[in-house]
Formats: C-alpha cells, sequence, structure tokens
C-alpha cells in the first residue's frame, strides 16, 4: 500500500448512486453518461498509476450549458467532481474517488477561432496542447507552451496545472500564454474572465484559476496567444565530464545576456535510455548533458551558437554538437520529450518536479545522489536547467510495494531538499495527491489557510476535485448545505 | 486622518493593520505616492506609508531573480540590474508626467500592486507575468507568502498574480521578486511616417505576425498638426538587429520607407511612448483613458468615441491599447467611452480626471455581476473589514 491517505469516500453518495446516474442522464445524451464498471475502468487513474479508484461516474459533456447543468446539479446533491482533460498528471490530479463523478472535457475540443492579425486562438479546452499548434501550423504561427505529453494532455489540463515545458525559458508557462477564459462555478453560473485583449479587468482571476487544479471552477473555452514562428531554430549538444562544469556553463551563458529557447540537462542513466530509444546522437560517455537551442535568422543561429560555444569553453565541454539538419534537431529533441515514455519502458519511476535556485544545481545534484542511494533506489536526471525545474525519476519495482513506499520516501525527501535550497516542491506537474502532503514544508499554517479560502469563496461545500493540494488535516470545515450563488 | 504609520518591516506593519483593525480605521496604502490620482478616491482614517520599507533584498543576476522591500524605489532597483545589464522586462511605466509629478519617485511595490507594464507588454507581459513571489499583510494583520524566487513554480494557487493588479485592496505587499532578463545590446526603431490609423493598424499587425520579434510598436496618429507616426521596436544583438531591419523594410515597403531610429534615440521615443507623454503634456483640462481592446477593433472603437466627443488618443502594444484625452467636463466622458468599449470588447480605465468625477462614476471596467460577486466575496478572504485601500477599485471593496 502507499503512504498518501485519501478520504473514505462519503457513504450516503455511494447509497444514492443510482439516483445521481438517472439525474445525469436526464441532463445529458444517453452515450455522454457513463456508469458501466468497465466502462468506467479507463478513468481510474491518471500518469500517476499507483494510485487507483473507480469514480461513480463519468460524464463527457460537449457545450458550456451542459458543464453548467452538471454542477448545478451535483452541486445541489453535494455530490464531489472531479474534472478531466488527458488523464496525463503525474502529480495525481486527475485521479477520481468513488463517491465522485468524474467530468471529462474530452468531447468539447473544438477550434472555435484563429485570428492571425491579432494572434489569438480561441479554442475548447478539451483540445490536446500539440492540436492548437497544429491548426495554426500552415501559417507559420504556433501555441508555445510545450509540455512533454503535448501530443496527448489537454489544454484543460494545461491550465488546471499551469504547465510549462521545454521552451518557456523563453516564451513563458501557460498563465503567461493565456488572454481568457470561459468557465463554470460549482453552482453552474458561467463565468468568462479576461478575453481576446490583454489585461484582464479587475482582480486577476485569469491568473488564480490558472493553475487551481480544477478546485475553482471547470473553464470550458479559452483564448490563447499564438505566436509566428521564428525563421529557423537549431540545438547543439554540449558534453560534460561533471554536473559541476555543467552548471557553471548555464549560469554562465545566461549571465551573459543569451536566452536561449530551451536549456535541458540530463545526467548518464538519462542519456543512456533515451539514446536508445531515439537514436539522437547523444554522447555515451559524459556525466551531463546540455541540449541548449536558439532560434532566429541562418546567421542569428550561427551568431548566437558561436557566442554560446566561447562561453562554454570555459567549463571544458567534453563534446559540442551542432545539429547539421532539421532531421538531426528532430531527433535530439524526440530523445528528451520521450524521456519519460523511453524510462518507463525501463523501469517503473516516480517522477518528481522540484524547483531550486540555478546556483545551487551541483549540491543538490549531489545531494539528491546521496539520498537516492540511502534508500538503495536508482535515479535518472532529466530537467529545465534554465530555469532550475528537476526532474529527477526516482527508479522502482512497481510489483514489490516496499520499494514504492521507499520510492515515495525518497522522493518526498528529495522534494524537501528542493525546498530547503530556495526553491519550490513543484515548477510545472503540480501538487496533486502526490505532493499534498509536503506543502507543510513550504507553506505555514496562514499561507495555506489564505489558499483553502479562496477554495471556499469558488466552492463553498469543497467538491470540485477536494482529495487534492491542502494537506487533509487543518482543512476549514466545508459549508453543508448547498449554497447558491459564490458570494 | 487621524493616523500614520510608516512601519520599517514586516512585524511593524502588521502592528499597523492589527492597530488600524481595532480602531476601525481605513487605511490608504501609498509607496512613492505618485499614484494617488489612480482609482477612486479614498476616505481614509489613516495613512500608510511605505517609505521605510526598503532595500534590495536578494538579486542573483546569474538567476535573473531580484527581490526588495515593496517601498524601494524603482529607480534605485532599475539602478542595481543596470549596473548588471538587466532590466525588468515588462518596462514598468512612470504616471510622474500624466499626474504632473515627477518622475522616477514609484516604488517597486506599486509596480506589482497596480501591474504596470509598457510597450514591451506585447512581447515581455506585464508586471504580473516576471512577479514570482510576494510576501503580503492581509487586512486581518496576518503575514502571509505566496511565490518564491524560483521562475517557474506551480505550488499552491496563484495567489502572486493575484495580488498583482489589486491596487492594494487584498493585502499589503511588503516584499516582492521579480523575474529579470538581459538588457538589449542594441535598440533600433522603425518610424513609417503619414500612415491614418487602419493603416498603422494593419502595419502594426503584419509586423507582429512575422518571426522577426517586435518589442515594441504604437501609432501616434497627427497630435497639433505634426505628421502621423507609427514606430516598430526591434532589440537584440546589433548582427541581428542590422538583419531583421532590412527583412521589415522590404516585407512593408507598401507602407512606405521608413526612418530608422538609433539606440539613444529608441530609447528615448519609447520612454515617452511608456509614459504617455504625447497627451500628458496637454492633458490640463482634460480626462485621460486607458483602454485594452483587441488591434483589430481598435481604430473603430477609437472612431465611435471621436463621432461623439472630441478626443486626441495615441495607440500603443500593436494597437491593442488606447490611450486617449477627452474634455473633462462633468462626467469625462464615460458614457461614451464605456458604450464603445463595450461594443468593442475590451476594458477601460479612467487613469486621470478630478476627485469628484473620480468618485462619482466607475474608474475601473464594471464587472459582470458574478465576477463581481466573486470579488466581493475574495475581498472579506482577506480583508474582511474592508480597511486596505477600501473602495479603491470597486465601491465597497
Amino acid at each position: 500500500m502507499t503512504d498518501i491517505i485519501l478520504p473514505p469516500p462519503d457513504e450516503g453518495t455511494l447509497a444514492r448512486r443510482s439516483e445521481i446516474i438517472a439525474g445525469l442522464r436526464r441532463l445529458l445524451p444517453q452515450e455522454s453518461v457513463i456508469s458501466d464498471i468497465d466502462e468506467r475502468r479507463p478513468y481510474e487513474t491518471d500518469a500517476l498509476t499507483a494510485y487507483r479508484r473507480l469514480p461513480l461516474a463519468v460524464v463527457l459533456p460537449e457545450t458550456t450549458a451542459e458543464v453548467s447543468a452538471i454542477l448545478r446539479f451535483l452541486n445541489a446533491e453535494g455530490v464531489k467532481v472531479v474534472a478531466r482533460g488527458a488523464g496525463t498528471s503525474l502529480a495525481g490530479g486527475a485521479l477520481p474517488a468513488e463517491d465522485a463523478v468524474v467530468l471529462g472535457v474530452a468531447k468539447m475540443s473544438k477550434v472555435l477561432d484563429i485570428n492571425y492579425e491579432n494572434r489569438t486562438a480561441q479554442v475548447q479546452v478539451g483540445i490536446t496542447n500539440i492540436a492548437i499548434s497544429q491548426a495554426v501550423e500552415h501559417a507559420e504561427f504556433f501555441y508555445a507552451p510545450d509540455p512533454s505529453s503535448q501530443l496527448a494532455c489537454t489544454l484543460a489540463g494545461n491550465i488546471a496545472m499551469n504547465s510549462g515545458g521545454a521552451h518557456c525559458l523563453k516564451y513563458g508557462v501557460t498563465t503567461n500564454n493565456l488572454l481568457g477564459v470561459k468557465a463554470v462555478l460549482m453552482d453552474g453560473t458561467v463565468v468568462e474572465f479576461g478575453g481576446d485583449y490583454l489585461d484582464s479587468p479587475g482582480y486577476d482571476f485569469l491568473g488564480l484559476l490558472t493553475g487551481s487544479e480544477g478546485q475553482l471552477a471547470v473553464v470550458t473555452e479559452a483564448t490563447v496567444r499564438i505566436l509566428r514562428k521564428a525563421e529557423g531554430a537549431r540545438p547543439v549538444l554540449m558534453g560534460f565530464d561533471s554536473a559541476d562544469a555543467a552548471g557553471a556553463c548555464v549560469a554562465d551563458i545566461i549571465g551573459s545576456g543569451i536566452i536561449p529557447v530551451a536549456i535541458e540537462y540530463m545526467d548518464r542513466p538519462a542519456i543512456k535510455v533515451c539514446e536508445n530509444f531515439a537514436h539522437a546522437g547523444y554522447p555515451l560517455d559524459v556525466e551531463a548533458l546540455l541540449i541548449i537551442e536558439v532560434e532566429g535568422s541562418e546567421e542569428e543561429i550561427a551568431f548566437y551558437l558561436d557566442k554560446i560555444a566561447s562561453i562554454a569553453e570555459a567549463h571544458k565541454p567534453s563534446v559540442v554538437k551542432v545539429s547539421q539538419s532539421d532531421m538531426e534537431s528532430a531527433a535530439i529533441w524526440k530523445g528528451r520529450k520521450a524521456a519519460f515514455g523511453a524510462m518507463g519502458r525501463v523501469s517503473d519511476y516516480l517522477c518528481m518536479d522540484g524547483t531550486i535556485p540555478t546556483g545551487q544545481l551541483p549540491q543538490v545534484l549531489k545531494r539528491i545522489g546521496e539520498i537516492v542511494e540511502s534508500y538503495g533506489l536508482g535515479v535518472a536526471n532529466i530537467f529545465h536547467a534554465g530555469d532550475g525545474n528537476l526532474h529527477p525519476l526516482i527508479l522502482y519495482d512497481m510489483n514489490d510495494p516496499e520499494d514504492l513506499r521507499k520510492a515515495e520516501a525518497c522522493g518526498a525527501d528529495i522534494l524537501t531538499l528542493c525546498v530547503e535550497a530556495g526553491g519550490c516542491l513543484t515548477g510545472e506537474h503540480g501538487v496533486g495527491i502526490e505532493k499534498r502532503d509536503l506543502m507543510v514544508h513550504q507553506f505555514t499554517e496562514t499561507d495555506l489557510a489564505y489558499q483553502m479560502a479562496v477554495k471556499g469563496v469558488f466552492d463553498p461545500q469543497w467538491l470540485l476535485n477536494p482529495a487534492k493540494v491542502f494537506p487533509l488535516e487543518g482543512r476549514p470545515e466545508p459549508a453543508r448545505a448547498p449554497v447558491g450563488k459564490a458570494a | 486622518m487621524v493616523a500614520s504609520y510608516e512601519p520599517a518591516d514586516e512585524k511593524e506593519t502588521v502592528e499597523a493593520v492589527t492597530e488600524a483593525r481595532s480602531k476601525g480605521l481605513p487605511m490608504e496604502i501609498a509607496g512613492g505616492g505618485t499614484k494617488r490620482g489612480l482609482g477612486r478616491p479614498i476616505q481614509a482614517g489613516a495613512a500608510l506609508s511605505m517609505a521605510k520599507l526598503t532595500g534590495i533584498t536578494l538579486y542573483e543576476p546569474a538567476e535573473l531573480v531580484i527581490s526588495a522591500k515593496a517601498g524601494t524605489a524603482l529607480a534605485d532597483v532599475e539602478a542595481a540590474l543596470d549596473e548588471k545589464g538587466q532590466q525588468l522586462a515588462f518596462e514598468p511605466m512612470d504616471y510622474g508626467a500624466i499626474y504632473g509629478a515627477p518622475a522616477g519617485r514609484p516604488s517597486i511595490g506599486s509596480v506589482a500592486a497596480c501591474n504596470l507594464s509598457g510597450p514591451r507588454r506585447i512581447y515581455a507581459g506585464a508586471a504580473r507575468d516576471s512577479l514570482i513571489g510576494v510576501r503580503v499583510v492581509t487586512g486581518k494583520g496576518e503575514a502571509m507568502k505566496n511565490g518564491g524566487r524560483v521562475m517557474k513554480n506551480v505550488t499552491g494557487y496563484d495567489l502572486v498574480k493575484f495580488s498583482a493588479g489589486a491596487f492594494g485592496t487584498l493585502g499589503i505587499l511588503t516584499e516582492v521578486t521579480f523575474k529579470v532578463l538581459p538588457q538589449a545590446e542594441t535598440t533600433a526603431t522603425l518610424v513609417f511616417s503619414g500612415l491614418d490609423d487602419e493603416s498603422a493598424r494593419t502595419l502594426m499587425s503584419e509586423a507582429l505576425s512575422s518571426p522577426f520579434e517586435i518589442t515594441g510598436a504604437a501609432h501616434l496618429p497627427g497630435l497639433l498638426g505634426d505628421e502621423a507616426r507609427t514606430l516598430l521596436r526591434l532589440e537584440g544583438f546589433e548582427a541581428s538587429i542590422t538583419y531583421r531591419i532590412g527583412e521589415l523594410r522590404r516585407e512593408l515597403r507598401s507602407y512606405g520607407a521608413p526612418e530608422v531610429l538609433d539606440t539613444e534615440a529608441s530609447k528615448a521615443e519609447w520612454r515617452a511612448i511608456r509614459d504617455v507623454k504625447p497627451l500628458a503634456e496637454r492633458v490640463d483640462g482634460k480626462a485621460l483613458w486607458r483602454i485594452s481592446t483587441a488591434p483589430t477593433r481598435a481604430p473603430s472603437l477609437a472612431r465611435a468615441i471621436r463621432t461623439k466627443t472630441d478626443a486626441d488618443l495615441f495607440y500603443d502594444w500593436g494597437g491593442g491599447l488606447i490611450w486617449l484625452t477627452v474634455p473633462e467636463r462633468s462626467d469625462a466622458a464615460e458614457p461614451v467611452v464605456r458604450a464603445a468599449v463595450a461594443e468593442a470588447g475590451g476594458h477601460a480605465t479612467l487613469v486621470r480626471a478630478s476627485e469628484t468625477i473620480r468618485a462619482a462614476i466607475d474608474v475601473f471596467e464594471p464587472l459582470a455581476e458574478p465576477v463581481m460577486a466573486l470579488t466581493r466575496a475574495t475581498k472579506s478572504v482577506f480583508d474582511p473589514d474592508r480597511i486596505l485601500n477600501p473602495s479603491r477599485m470597486y465601491a465597497g471593496v
């Protein structure tokens, strides 16, 4: 068994299951309500597969009006709701509960409007991240945030977790690329924050909703910024004999005034697995590999790569290899973006997501190695070096319950280390259930009390994704009866 | 005012709020005091000055991060960054010119509290996009933090952004942490002449949709008989700038041959646009509005206002930001402006008008009722007794 405690299901809700399903069927077309046990099974977990709970039912609405009707009904019934995009959360953000209805947004995946002159795209949030870029690719535009799971993950999940990606060093994360949303509150009220213009008026509810892990409202539509692609982009691979040298090189590049679009880091175990999978030409005999990508015209790319190479020289890279073709560049990125999947073919793992001040990189990496060793486990490190977002993959055997328990304890130690180093528990994956109980290491009781009070404003009964983000102890007493308007 | 507070640290800020709260005294919070004319007038029983809460507390150039106590002058923060060739990328504007105050006085806390930005907003975001950590004293006299000093952080709710642009109505910012970026080595500006609003808007859209990374796009229609000027800014390394100027000249040749401004001239020009100098110089007797909308709808929005009242204006943000003066009279042409903005989509803020007018009409864009309900309810979480800048943004909030 795992160490993270999930609240026991509400017996009253379980007893009313058929009534609740009947109520949902009155609101939606037959095929949009899933109650059969086999059909519910695919929704029992997300990418944190160690945890599974079969939901009470699954609903797949197609419109904002349907979402509103569902939430109004479930709010009145006091039934919990877990909103779900593609279920790719590594933090258990979409993990259901036996007494909760899963609200999947997968059917709401339309592009509603694209405006190249204003550089905006209005979409339904069930659209996958990559599909936004694909919809504007013929005009040489793209949607910037690019999480590794972008082929599958939805904008809905990206908004819920404020997802980042390899290229956010230059382009920012989801919250920096979102202009407006349409969302439904737990009581069914439809609200709009922002629009297709800059700076939403009043309090920044748009910023508050982004990264609130599906606990404040269910977003149904969004207007995002689309950007014109650079004329070209090219990565360079640099291998180093030590983490120290690679870390110092990153600091010097950034200190020099160059902000590459991406600076990715892999250690020896990660390089090996990714190279075997993608045949990207990664050097295998180095301790640390940097993938640094720059953008611009041919002349600009050459200029930046020259400058980076001359800065790197002081740190004695053992390998410097500039991509010579688009195919080679694609392979380099394929290796990096497939890292988690490739690692999964070799071993079960828990993917950590702490951020640290980049200056602490060598010390923290050394300490991570020691922590993992003390548990008798293995680790592969893959991360966004430019912004200090670490993804240590703790390798373990899922079939051995003791191993999972050790891996979780090891992960908790690593994340606590990130906080002690001046960083945070999660840079882009979210808290979910995975890091819920660690929140007390980063926040005081007062810090958490205000965040939870904000949840109470949007969702007084604590029905939206309630088992996540905040430790179970110390929560305010939820309102018992439905309270109508969130005011 | 019956009381004034000048806390020197977070603890004294907590004490000040606790005392004011127990006495039922609403407080007006001031950093440099340069933007007191922005927002609805406050009926305060106490003044809280951040003047003693100063100092840069952390600056790591290689990590692109700076922290400062909220009362630190923006000018001091910018000077420290300048020494290392860095900057606040969102280019915070200075309201000094608009309110007839000296430049360079705003505090770094107010930069966050008012979510300031400048022409680079279209490329690098506003203050909220660079703000990564805050320490706050709430209206309950409690100190709390959100965010931190690392630029990628999704731990818990984003109360950093929620604090930005709340004009001190949710809490008193005591310390702020910003992500910073390198200054450009070279800046250049292409200046096209004689375009009407619609052609200028198309030109700016085309330029911003090019791969050449425009970091400023503004259109100054002829004011006082000057010829209209449309400006595009490029920033980066010299070799890259030279290349991009060539490409843009070619792609935009149907709009005429642009003049090119060098780094010094460009900086002066964009500082003036940032601080609304073209209108601030003749703002007496006028009310000043700031309107955000989608660029394609901006010219017709401006036309709708101009058909109803005298107006001088210019466009920033590729057309998406309109700065506009109208005769102040009794209502700052509010019905005309609000109707035009409602029609086009967007939001308008009455940035400069007499206290009487600002007390009588909505200064900030009125919100739909469900959003207003959320606004009141979240205000109650952070400041249940409404003692922090009460009603500065919205009546009763």
